[in-house]
């Protein structure tokens, strides 16, 4: 079907392996997610703390710089767990940011302009067009959270030498674990916003209120009412920071202690975290609720009844 | 009244001599939504080269090819196309289909070529393969200066070949045109009807046309399929129709037409009464013309017009609809 021949033609050369097909789907989407200015502007901003980390690190064991600078670094910081665990935090806050920027208008838009039945009707199904999707959001949040920290964390082994990296490997699977269960769960949140309302707007608003509502519920109501922090399990950034604790040992089951009067007597509260597994439990009924819900509003037609 | 073209009850089979497998072979095709049976029992094997779609609102004719396409499970009973089995090997046979559908359908924020293209690529082209045919199929279906603009931009016109463009560009087998010429102007639909028949003619791809104009498939189509409640109610070869011998003759009479109707009937001529004293008359082997002026003499009926008129894909359907269900 040469553009000078004007005749219909079938295809006869070579296709593409199918399992590598849904990755075209990121592919093009990129095209149009940094198409825009701002948005790129915004996703480049998302690397300065981690320049910040590199900088931090580099002066860490530049001993010449530190004395011009009149620093000690001993006193200054430590590269351990927390170090690494608070820029995980960081990274994770903007992955949030750059997940509802690209997030909600992915599957909206193709569920508005009726695009569905074009993706299904070849030989691509619903599991693959769900995978393409997220994975637009995974390998967007993937390069400005785990991976870059993983090479800080690799930087650092660099610079420190290979006592440190093997004493410390656990590190690199917490910031791998930490940050792909993140990445994960935006992804998924995301796409199922955005399969269950087609407008941008309101997609993104929802996300928005599906993360900060129970927050605040779960902080105010719960946990304040109740002296308790069991209300975090409803907080999609509680339960995050809770299990990244975790990963880094810096989990502390004791969250507060504090003393009350009570007719002469003095008595001492301790407000215990929510265990762990009951945060890993939590997380995974999210995520199985936001894949049903994919499973079920993801599909070429819906069949009103 | 009798004489839809055919009526089927056992499986059809249009030309049961073919080695090939049929295009779409329906055994027993069932589809239900709920407790609301959509498809029913369908039978048949489909060979032609373009296959029109007809029937009412609401008769089945998208949800057959939505179910072909493997969007809905069939309730009972299942389907082959070109002797894959629409529930078992869907990947494949979606691998050899192209699909247009009814509604306004695009992905937003591209232009059309990068549109094309990348369904080009989920249907299993290589990157630079499926921008070459991307800017082939639009400039085979018309929109080669246009290729470069946004698809919002479009007119309902252009959106509707960019649909086709999409449906042919990486050479699909068969290729399903749900309504395709649905709010064309004129012009613009003698261009998709024009596509549609060179596709056909060119003998590389099988052609399924659902439509609500009946001009539409009769200038496309060569084979015809009618649904009616979920049920095939017409399958027929519309060529084979055309070029069959039976003869129709329109009448117009005066007098008491209830007993000539009856005259013509014991004759073995099959009726049909389109209005106040008319009558479309298929006369059989055997009978003439001066039959009829006898008949109408015994009857005591006044013969005022009469005229020849081949079975056009408007009586065909008119018939279908009006068989066994006393009407429209």
């Amino acid at each position: 079907m040469a553009v000078y021949e004007q005749t219909y033609k079938p295809y006869t050369g070579k296709l593409t392996p199918e399992w590598s097909r849904f990755l075209i789907i990121p592919r093009h989407a990129f095209r149009v997610v940094f198409k825009s200015k701002l948005f790129t502007a915004f996703y480049v901003i998302g690397f300065l703390p981690l320049l910040v980390e590199a900088v931090l690190i580099y002066l860490h064991h530049n001993t010449t710089a530190l004395t011009i600078m009149k620093l000690n670094d001993r006193e200054l910081f430590v590269i351990d767990g927390s170090f690494f665990q608070t820029f995980v935090y960081i990274q994770g806050v903007f992955a949030f940011f750059v997940g509802l920027l690209v997030g909600p208008p992915l599957v909206s838009r193709d569920l508005r302009n009726n695009a569905l039945p074009l993706y299904l009707c070849r030989p691509f199904t619903r599991t693959e067009y769900v995978m393409g999707k997220m994975s637009v959001l995974l390998i967007l949040l993937s390069w400005i959270t785990w991976v870059p920290q993983l090479l800080m964390f690799l930087f650092q082994s660099y610079l420190e030498g290979f006592a440190w990296f093997r004493a410390n490997l656990w590190m690199a699977s917490s910031i791998v674990i930490a940050g792909v269960v993140w990445v994960l769960l935006l992804a998924l949140l995301s796409q199922t916003v955005s399969a269950l309302l087609k407008w941008r707007i309101v997609a993104s608003a929802a996300m928005l209120g599906i993360v900060f509502i129970p927050s605040v519920f779960g902080s105010v109501f719960i946990n304040i009412l109740f002296r308790t922090k069991w209300g975090d399990v409803i907080s999609l950034f509680a339960l995050m920071g809770h299990v990244t604790s975790g990963l880094f040992g810096t989990y502390d089951t004791v969250a507060g202690r504090f003393t009350v009067e009570d007719f002469n007597t003095v008595r001492e509260i301790v407000i215990t975290n929510p265990p762990l597994w009951a945060c890993w439990v939590a997380l995974f009924l999210f995520s199985a609720a936001c894949l049903a819900l994919l499973s079920w509003k993801v599909k070429a037609y819906e069949v009103v009844k | 009244m009798a004489l839809p073209a055919s009526v089927p009850e056992e499986p059809i089979t249009a030309q049961a001599a073919h080695a090939e497998p049929p295009v779409i072979d329906l055994h027993g095709l069932s589809v239900s939504f709920g407790r609301r049976q959509i498809l029913k029992n369908l039978r048949g094997d489909l060979r032609g080269r373009a296959i029109g779609l007809l029937g009412p609102n609401g008769a089945g004719k998208t949800t057959l090819i939505h179910t072909l396409l493997g969007f809905h499970p069939a309730s009972a009973g299942t389907a082959q196309i070109f002797g894959l089995d629409i529930s078992e090997q869907a990947k494949q046979i979606r691998a050899l289909i192209g699909y247009m559908p009814e509604r306004d359908s695009f992905i937003a924020k591209m232009s059309a070529v990068h549109f094309v293209r990348l369904m080009g690529e989920l249907s299993g082209l290589p990157s630079e393969a499926a921008l070459e045919r991307a800017h082939e199929a639009l400039f085979y279906v018309g929109l080669g200066e246009a290729r470069y603009r946004r698809l919002e931009t479009y007119s309902l016109g252009m959106k509707q070949l960019a649909k086709l463009a999409q449906a042919i560009v990486h050479g699909p087998k068969l290729i399903f045109l749900d309504e395709p010429t649905n709010g064309l102007d004129p012009p613009a639909r003698l261009r998709m009807i024009k596509l549609i028949r060179e596709i056909r003619d060119s003998g590389k791809a099988h052609i399924v046309l659902s439509s609500h104009l009946l001009l539409d498939v009769e200038e496309c189509c060569d084979e015809i399929l009618i649904l009616r409640d979920g049920q095939i109610v017409v399958y027929c070869n519309l060529e084979e129709e055309r070029k069959s011998n039976r003869k129709f003759l329109m009448l117009e009479t005066r007098g008491d037409q209830e007993k000539f109707v009856k005259a013509i009937n014991q004759l073995g001529c099959e009726y049909a009464l389109t209005g106040d004293h008319r009558l479309k008359i298929v006369l059989q082997e055997g009978v003439e013309v001066r039959d009829l002026y006898r008949l109408a003499e015994e009857s005591q009926v006044q013969l005022r017009r009469l005229s020849y008129k081949r079975d056009s894909l408007e009586d065909i359907f008119l018939k279908a609809m009006e068989n066994g269900y006393g009407g429209l």
